[in-house]
């Protein structure tokens, strides 16, 4: 199997050094960067296959990094990795264009293999972007405006509900007899989905959710 | 006190009526006469309705006016004063109208001063802001003419004139040299306002650390040897901020998310295995959802207690007509048949108290293959 090349930004240098020593054989951390900008010039200059992005950061957050990194047309996939469960910054990053959503929570095995499934192509949810995506896609009366984007079908309702329930991709694919690129598939369908919907919903209720 | 409801012009007499303990109509008729006779009545009234408080009602915010009366009032006041006039009742009728101009312009004013009134004003729209200044103009207005016609009355305006001017003079000047003082007095109070907010908030976070994050960071230097206990404290911890950080604040006597949220935050602490939950909608508890929280309470405990598993999920489903809880653990699972009867956990916590209240419970396992426990129950609250 060929090494994901990995760049890790945080502004934590400790989280940097743990995440380094937590990855498996098969992931290559070739740089570090610790703000928006050193970030950009080093995927720039690096060309990693998978970032894995810090969603607060001085200078704009992750958010900004994907704008100016993904605005320039760079085919580099990101990961986002936060301590924040917030809907706002889950959707927002999501939205921005990260392949997937993970909490610092997450264990070194975990981690590698979710580098892995973004570093091939696929999409990462945790159990609780899973809920997100469920609730602000459940949560809307208003008829989609364009049915193919706005809404979930059957199936990839049934993935999602899975993984929000703790099931991991095998799980799922055992439970729905169907294959793990199957699940895969779906899951990446979904994160289109809520990266192309013009839905103001989607937004709105992460803004909602927000307001304490 | 002036009432709200059953007005005549602005609940004066009635107050009044209601203090001495007599029918307002006589209190009414007493004004009308008065301001025939020689204009004190409408004075009088004026005067009353700055001095006398509105009375404070939260379900009547706009009052009740009866119509028919002021117009009954209206005519009788006017067929007295034409009476008055024509046969010359009314001595110093003539010389007191100026004054009762100038009171009702200064009763204007005064009443743009009343704190409810300008708050209602201040948080309303701007229409509403424009219709104060007019108001307000309508007043000043009212209190020139009062003021003007008085002495124009009393035949001395030719006299008075230089000194008029010569007061707008000095008082044009006063409020020039005061304006930008006073705007800058205005805009200190802005900022200590902001500022003393600002503080506010600072100090309530500098309570929440100081109370919560650095006592659980002593906990964790004094239990360093115990792996165990050091993780439990960080993730009781780390629930606490984030809970208090990004949730809404929720009642968990209230809602069914609530209240699974409390019990896995609960059940985490006691046994210190990690419990994820994602929650999908909410609704209001009632009994069988309050069962269903208590036999999720009790599948938690049987996951975190004897599974062995790392980690217990728990996803909480709220649809339109049901509610539906999934307890997962990745642990050694068991043989259900194997469960002795006697048993209360499985048998009577969790399927026997979901059966009572209508709803079902299903479990899933196997040995090596963990434990997902589903519980389902019908919505009857909203």
């Amino acid at each position: 199997m060929k090494t994901v090349r990995v760049l890790i930004v945080d502004d934590h240098r400790l989280f940097r050094s743990g995440v380094r020593a937590e990855l498996g054989p098969s992931i290559q951390v070739v740089g570090e960067a610790e703000d928006v900008e050193s970030a950009v010039a080093t995927i720039a200059e690096l060309e990693p296959d998978v970032v894995l992005l810090d969603v607060h950061m001085p200078g704009g957050g992750g958010v900004e990094v994907l704008r100016r990194v993904l605005g320039s047309g760079a085919q580099v996939r990101f990961l986002a990795l936060s301590v924040s469960d917030a809907a706002e910054d889950v959707i927002g990053v999501i939205r921005g264009g990260a392949r997937g959503y993970v909490t610092k929570t997450i264990s070194g095995a975990e981690l590698t293999d979710a580098i892995t499934r973004v570093a091939d192509g696929d999409a990462v949810f945790s159990p609780r972007l899973a809920g997100f995506v469920l609730d602000a896609f459940a949560s809307t009366e208003a008829p989609p405006i364009d049915p193919e984007l706005d809404s979930l079908t059957q199936r990839e309702r049934e993935v999602l509900r899975l993984i929000a329930r703790g099931y991991a991709y095998k799980e799922i694919a055992k439970e729905l007899f169907i294959s793990v690129k199957t699940v895969e598939t779906h899951v990446s369908s979904v994160l289109r989905k809520l990266q192309l919907s013009n839905r103001h919903e989607l937004s709105r209720w992460a803004t909602a959710r927000r307001l304490v | 006190m002036r009432p709200r409801a059953g007005r005549v012009v602005a609940g004066v007499a009635q107050g009044a009526a209601a203090q001495l303990r007599l029918d307002p109509v006589v209190l009414r008729l007493a004004f009308v006469l008065l301001t025939i006779l020689d204009g004190v009545g409408v004075v009088a009234y004026a005067a009353l309705w700055m001095f006398t408080a509105t009375e404070q009602n939260e379900q009547q915010p706009h009052g009740t006016r009866d119509w028919g009366q002021v117009a009954a009032y209206g005519l009788l006041g006017f067929a007295f004063g034409a009476l008055a006039l024509v046969s010359g009742a009314a001595a110093g009728g003539l010389a007191m109208w100026p004054i009762a101009v100038g009171g009702i312009g200064s009763l204007i004013l005064w009443q743009q001063a009343e704190p409810g009134r300008r708050q209602k004003w201040m948080t309303s729209t701007v229409g509403r802001v424009r219709a104060t200044w007019v108001r307000s103009g309508i007043g000043l207005l009212l209190v020139g003419v009062g003021v003007i016609g008085f002495l124009a009355a009393q035949d001395q305006l030719a006299q008075a004139s230089t000194g008029l001017v010569f007061t707008a003079v000095v008082l044009g000047g006063v409020a020039l040299i005061a304006a930008p003082w006073l705007a800058g007095l205005w805009r200190e109070l802005q900022k200590e306002r902001t500022e003393r907010i600002r503080q506010e908030e600072r100090a309530e976070v500098a309570a929440h650390v100081h109370d919560s994050v650095l006592h659980t960071l002593t906990l964790i230097q004094r239990a360093a040897h115990d792996p165990r206990e050091v993780t439990r404290l960080a993730r009781s911890q780390e629930r606490d901020l984030r809970n208090w950080l990004y949730m809404p604040k929720q009642d968990a006597d209230a809602t069914l998310a609530a209240a699974v949220r409390r019990a896995a935050a609960e059940e985490e602490d006691a046994h210190g295995v990690p419990i994820e939950i994602v929650c999908v909608g909410d609704c209001d508890l009632d009994d069988g959802l309050r069962a269903m929280v208590h036999a999720t309470r009790q599948s938690m405990v049987n996951a975190a207690k004897y599974s062995e598993s790392p980690v217990v999920s728990v996803y909480l489903e709220v649809e339109p007509g049901e509610a539906t809880v999934f307890v997962r653990d990745r642990g050694k699972g068991f043989v259900l048949d194997d469960v002795p009867d006697d048993r209360m956990g499985i048998r009577q916590s969790i399927i026997g108290r979901m059966e009572r209240f209508g709803g079902t419970a299903r479990v899933k396992t196997a040995p090596g293959e963990g434990t997902e426990i589903t519980l389902t129950m019908k919505r009857t609250t909203p």
